[in-house]
């Protein structure tokens, strides 16, 4: 470590693991796209890759019982919550020792004893799902928040104002946070959404707060500030984390695209630059203060790289899932 | 005739219902750079007037279908994959399967929603439903299922010139199929089925994504003596009963083929009617070859086993029809 550290040990190690977790989306996810683009990996493969201080910062406040709900582009927000790599590794590889089995691939990981609740193929799919574990909690008693990830996509479907509602009415223990990466598939969400999100939840008298969702620590902060006020009794909050997609909706979107496109390079080459980037960006800072050298990040680099090969390996030697499963697990207690 | 892939043949309707019908709008998430391919163009040509990319929000866009329709327009909605018939359930199915009936008839409702359906390709439980089984059982919206790229022409062109709810529903990754398709004005029939391959001894009914294996399982049957007739509904909604009662009549014996769940799905239907219809003909049981009623698991190898092929027909058919029987018939 650096001699001229401008933070304590405590806040080092924090910052460390701040930055491991994202490497390790970054990294992991990187090689789910090379795997994609060669073949290896049935089904669609949606990417997290340019948003990972969002889904690092939110998660970095939460307790493992806490909940969260995800999305179709969940692997950053599984691993951000303390999801097991090789695991999800073996759930895209369709196999048995895959989080879910294999049973639900790419859009679906979840991990329960996580808290977890799943990734979700349905745009707006985790909004009401978030509402009703927040109720739970709130009936128990417990001093836990559910937190729902969403899209600025999902933010359309009308569940969302449903949801809001309710989450304000009866001061639900729900954060809300809007990934705001600008995109809906191909679509630009401004050009389909009038007003602001957030303005849609202070229309039901909920704090909103609106945060740079590549600077890691600002959506800490911000995390922080809503589930201190959620599991002191004080209610949901509203957090928007301004953002970007650098990867395609999905791997292979050219495919889809036949040679059309919705953005430019110059748009996407502006969001990788190290200003932008939220890996360079906390690096950057990470050395700045002497939290860490340029060698330490490089041999912590190799560190991940390593975890994410063995996780391959992991995936790739074991046993495909078992096809009888799906008669004994779709019921409790009952064949289907 | 000209080949042409069934994704382009249905492209190349859109492109010319919106031409030769003004009144034809056209409106659904992402129909602007088309993720299917299918919309391609469209909202170049014809946008931002007719054609509306929407926000994602299923649920009020089949409202809005019915509300366009009723307002006097003519209604293409594309709700991209067949599952998110469910998030638009609601207004289908109180609204435009009823409104008709409840107002005495009072209005029409030339309304086409397209959507892809069926699995087969690891898109997991939320991406692989075949959901015409709900839609039929809806009572009040058409249901075509088209396997050929010429059908897909003359369905589509018929739903978007017809005056009541459709759902054209696209068999998913089969975009690429290509196929003779006639040129110029092509309409097929609502209620017709088609016969896709003759044969004598074992009728194979099969719906939409399931005819192309049925035509395997035919080949492959030939080669065992047994002469398949492979049958297409082509329309659920309504239902060609007389077209798959001939057939049956004529060979003593159905299978069928279906991509959804074996649980009131269309097979389950067919194989009701055809019982009444053609008790006397039948000289075995009518078999089903369908998804057991389970959702689609990702895992290729779990996907696979529950998933309808030319191996399962074949079983399916050798199990009510054998050489030898077939000299007893
Ligand atoms: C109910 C539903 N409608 C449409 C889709 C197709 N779809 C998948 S992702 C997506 C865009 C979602 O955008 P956003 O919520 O902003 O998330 P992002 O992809 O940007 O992470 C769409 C339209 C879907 N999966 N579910």
């Amino acid at each position: 470590m650096s001699q001229l550290s401008n933070v304590d040990e405590a806040k080092r190690a924090e910052w460390m693991e701040l930055y491991e977790r994202m490497l390790l989306i970054r990294r992991a996810e990187e090689r789910l796209g090379k795997e994609a683009q060669a073949g290896n990996l049935p089904g669609g493969v949606h990417l997290y890759i340019g948003q990972e201080a969002s889904g690092v910062g939110v998660c970095s406040v939460l307790e493992d019982t806490d909940f969260i709900t995800s999305t179709h582009r969940g692997h950053g927000h599984f691993l951000a919550k303390g999801g097991d790599l090789k695991a999800m590794f073996a759930e895209l590889w369709g196999k048995r020792t895959g989080i879910c089995k294999g049973m639900g691939g790419s859009m679906h990981v979840a991990d329960v004893s996580k808290g977890i609740l799943g990734a979700n193929g349905i745009v707006g799919g985790g909004i009401a799902i978030a509402a009703g574990a927040a109720m739970g909690i709130k009936v128990a008693g417990e001093k836990k928040v559910a937190v729902c990830l969403f899209g600025d996509g999902a933010a359309n479907q009308g569940v969302l104002m449903e949801s809001l509602n309710m989450s304000a009415v009866w001061s639900f223990p729900v954060i809300w946070v809007l990934e705001n990466n600008g995109l809906s598939e191909f679509t630009i969400t401004r050009k389909v959404t009038a007003g602001e999100f957030t303005d849609r939840a202070r229309a039901v008298g909920l704090p909103t707060i609106t945060v740079d969702g590549n600077d890691v620590l600002a959506v800490q902060a911000a995390m922080k500030e809503a589930v201190d006020r959620a599991k002191s009794g004080g209610g949901s909050t509203f957090i928007e984390t301004l953002t970007y997609r650098i990867r395609g909706h999905l791997e292979a979107e050219d495919a889809f695209l036949g040679g059309y496109s919705y953005r430019t390079q110059d748009e996407i080459d502006v969001w990788k630059a190290p200003d932008k980037d939220p890996i360079l960006r906390f690096a950057a800072r990470l050395i700045q203060e002497g939290a860490a050298t340029a060698e330490e990040l490089e041999e912590l680099d190799a560190q991940v790289i390593g975890q994410v090969d063995e996780a391959v390996r992991y995936a790739l030697d074991s046993e495909d899932a078992d096809p009888e499963l799906v008669f004994d697990i779709t019921f409790s207690g009952q064949r289907a | 005739m000209a080949r042409q892939r069934y994704i382009q043949a249905i492209n190349q309707v859109l492109l010319d219902e919106m031409e030769r019908d003004k009144n034809i709008i056209l409106f659904g998430e992402d129909v602007e750079l088309a993720i299917f391919g299918d919309t391609r163009e469209v909202f170049a040509r014809f946008g931002p007037e007719r054609v509306y990319n929407t926000p994602i929000c299923e649920n009020s866009l089949t409202g809005m279908a019915v509300g366009a329709a009723a307002a006097g327009r003519r209604v293409i909605l594309h709700l991209m994959f067949g599952n998110f018939i469910y998030t638009g359930m609601d207004a289908i199915a109180h609204q435009m399967a009823k409104l008709r009936m409840m107002t005495g008839g009072q209005m029409n409702l030339p309304i086409t929603v397209i959507a892809g359906y069926g699995g087969g390709r690891s898109l997991a439980a939320q991406h692989s439903d075949t959901p015409y089984p709900t839609l039929m059982n809806i009572g009040g919206v058409n249901v075509v299922t088209p396997a050929t790229p010429a059908d897909a022409k003359g369905l589509l062109t018929t739903a978007i010139r017809g005056n009541n709810p459709t759902f054209f529903l696209e068999a998913s990754g089969r975009g690429g199929d290509s196929g003779e398709v006639p040129e110029g004005d092509y309409l097929v029939p609502f209620g017709k089925a088609a016969v896709a391959h003759e044969g004598q001894d074992v009728t194979i009914c099969a719906i939409g994504t399931m005819v192309r294996p049925a035509l395997k399982a035919a080949r492959d049957l030939e080669k065992l003596g047994i002469s398949a007739e492979v049958i297409d509904p082509r329309t659920l909604v309504p239902f060609d009963e007389d077209g798959i009662a001939a057939s049956v009549s004529k060979t003593g014996r159905l299978v069928l083929v279906d991509e959804a769940k074996d649980r009131c799905g269309a097979a389950s239907y067919i194989a009701g009617l055809m019982a009444d219809r053609c008790f006397h003909a039948l000289k075995a049981p009518i078999k089903r070859v369908t998804v057991p009623n389970v959702s689609m698991p990702y895992a290729g190898n779990a996907e696979s086993a529950i998933f309808p092929n030319p191996e399962k027909i074949v079983a399916a058919v050798l199990s009510i029809v054998s050489a030898d029987q077939k000299s007893f018939a």
